[in-house]
């Protein structure tokens, strides 16, 4: 029925059949458009958020997606300016997922604000002294590099290429995806660090606060490096998904290899950064302030001292060695497990930079703030996920996303 | 955003932001202004490369 618009020479399921797939996601995509809804028309009241949390769920996973998105800029930047060719078999396929996070992260961004008919006021009516305005900058100029890089991979459609136009737009686009690509990487520093300089700059929050070099805290180069680190494990673990679901093999092993060992050496480097400024701030920062380590993991029934150790050690030390060595780097087993756990540990950590922060105790009377989203949070926070879901299902029946799959494959359909 | 909003100054703070960003944008318009100029004029002489 669509077979016209499927890239050439490539085997997919039948329409029947994808379109049935798309309609059981397409049910929670439309649960979660209803969320929005409701959350649009009738207010932020159909949340749990309060005075204690004025960042919630949504803010986490707006945090998460931009982290795990990272996988784009820096595959991007590794792809286009630092020449590392072989990526060019997964750098559309890290455009794609860079491209549903960062419009996932706009849209949560526009449920969060209760009123998006207001959106434009960040940018009319900027305020020049505020972290969170270079965040929308930056977020909103690196969606529309990820535009930019998404369309000459839209555009070699089958059918699109055979427009005169659009075959020549998307060959005089490669030529020159390296501008593009470094502004990309400009702006994604900015941005993911920034995100991570807004709790470090909370100077009525001793669990976020932090040091730092002129007017970036710490947590700034920590978000942009970790972002970096374990933004190509996201890359890789979809992929790996995608492989699954097809049933077909879409990546070589040393592409993946590749990327694997450079996110080992991110990882590690990163790790032994946070360890170092995870021990500073519990020895010198904290109690500068007032405060022992111990008041914030003790005296509530959720954060504890074990999401530190399964975010830093777990999350953190394990997957970097896995992949630094190349034993375990190799085995297939081991390599999954190092990047599912590197995803876990970077949203776990902007977890607790968001939300374990609003529950910590500040004032002498207070206590713990423990919270738990409403149903129309979570539809909101699922909603992202079936949208990407769908996303890359569409672009993987009609777009030559991954130029390696044929060759791979060729022994199967022989 | 603009020097004509009403709350613009001119001091660093606005001058560093908007300056980055509008710098960002003018290199993204930049980039696609030529890319499509190019494929326009490369259309019409059909010089382009068939292929990449």
């Amino acid at each position: 029925m669509d077979s016209a618009l499927i890239p050439e020479g490539a085997e997919r399921c039948s329409f029947p059949k994808f379109m049935i797939g798309i309609s059981i996601v397409g049910a929670v995509l439309l649960w979660g458009v209803y969320a929005m809804f409701l959350c649009w028309f009738k207010g932020l009241n159909q949340t749990n958020m309060n005075d204690y949390y004025g960042f919630a769920l949504w803010i986490w996973a707006d945090l998460a997606v931009i982290a795990v998105g990272g996988g784009a800029f820096f595959t991007g930047l590794l792809k286009y300016i630092f020449k590392v060719d072989e990526l060019k078999n997964i750098i559309n396929f890290a455009v794609i997922i860079g491209f549903i996070c960062y419009s996932s992260a706009l849209l949560i961004l526009a449920i969060d604000i209760g009123q998006p008919l207001r959106g434009w006021f960040i940018f009319w009516h900027a305020n020049v002294h505020s972290m969170l305005t270079e965040v929308a900058f930056c977020l909103s100029c690196y969606f529309a590099v990820l535009t930019i890089e998404l369309i000459p991979n839209i555009l070699e459609n089958r059918q699109a290429n055979k427009v005169p136009f659009f075959h020549h737009l998307a060959h005089n686009m490669h030529g020159v995806m390296a501008i593009f690509a470094a502004t990309g990487a400009f702006l994604s520093f900015f941005h993911q660090g920034s995100l991570g300089g807004v709790a470090g700059v909370m100077y009525g929050r001793p669990f976020a606060v932090r040091e730092g070099l002129l007017i970036w805290p710490w947590t700034f180069f920590l978000f942009t490096w970790s972002a970096a680190a374990f933004g190509p494990c996201f890359t890789l673990l979809v992929t790996k998904i995608t492989e699954a679901i097809t049933g077909k093999r879409l990546v070589s092993d040393k592409t993946v290899h590749l990327l694997a060992k450079i996110s080992g050496w991110m990882i590690t480097t990163y790790i032994i950064a946070k360890i170092i400024d995870t021990i500073y701030w519990a020895t010198v920062t904290a109690p500068s302030l007032g405060f022992k380590m111990s008041h914030f993991y003790t005296n509530n029934s959720f954060y504890g001292y074990w999401i530190l150790v399964l975010e830093i050690i777990v999350c953190g030390v394990v997957p970097g060695f896995l992949l630094l060595n190349k034993g375990t780097r190799k085995n297939p087993t081991l390599r999954l497990i190092a990047i599912t756990l590197g995803v876990i540990g970077v949203c776990l950590n902007r977890w607790v930079m968001v939300l374990q922060i609003m529950a910590v105790p500040v004032m002498s009377f207070d206590t713990w703030a423990l919270y738990f989203p409403s149903w129309q949070e979570v539809a909101t926070t699922v909603l992202p996920v079936a949208y990407g879901i769908i996303f890359i299902a569409v672009a993987y029946r009609y777009l030559p996303v991954f130029p390696q799959e044929r060759e791979l494959n060729q022994s199967k359909a022989e | 955003m603009f020097p004509f909003n009403f709350e613009w100054v001119w001091d660093i703070g606005h001058v560093v932001f908007m300056g980055g960003l509008w710098f960002a944008l003018s290199i993204l318009g930049a980039g696609m202004t030529f890319v499509i100029v190019k494929a326009a004029m490369d259309t019409m002489n059909d010089s382009g490369e068939s292929h990449h």
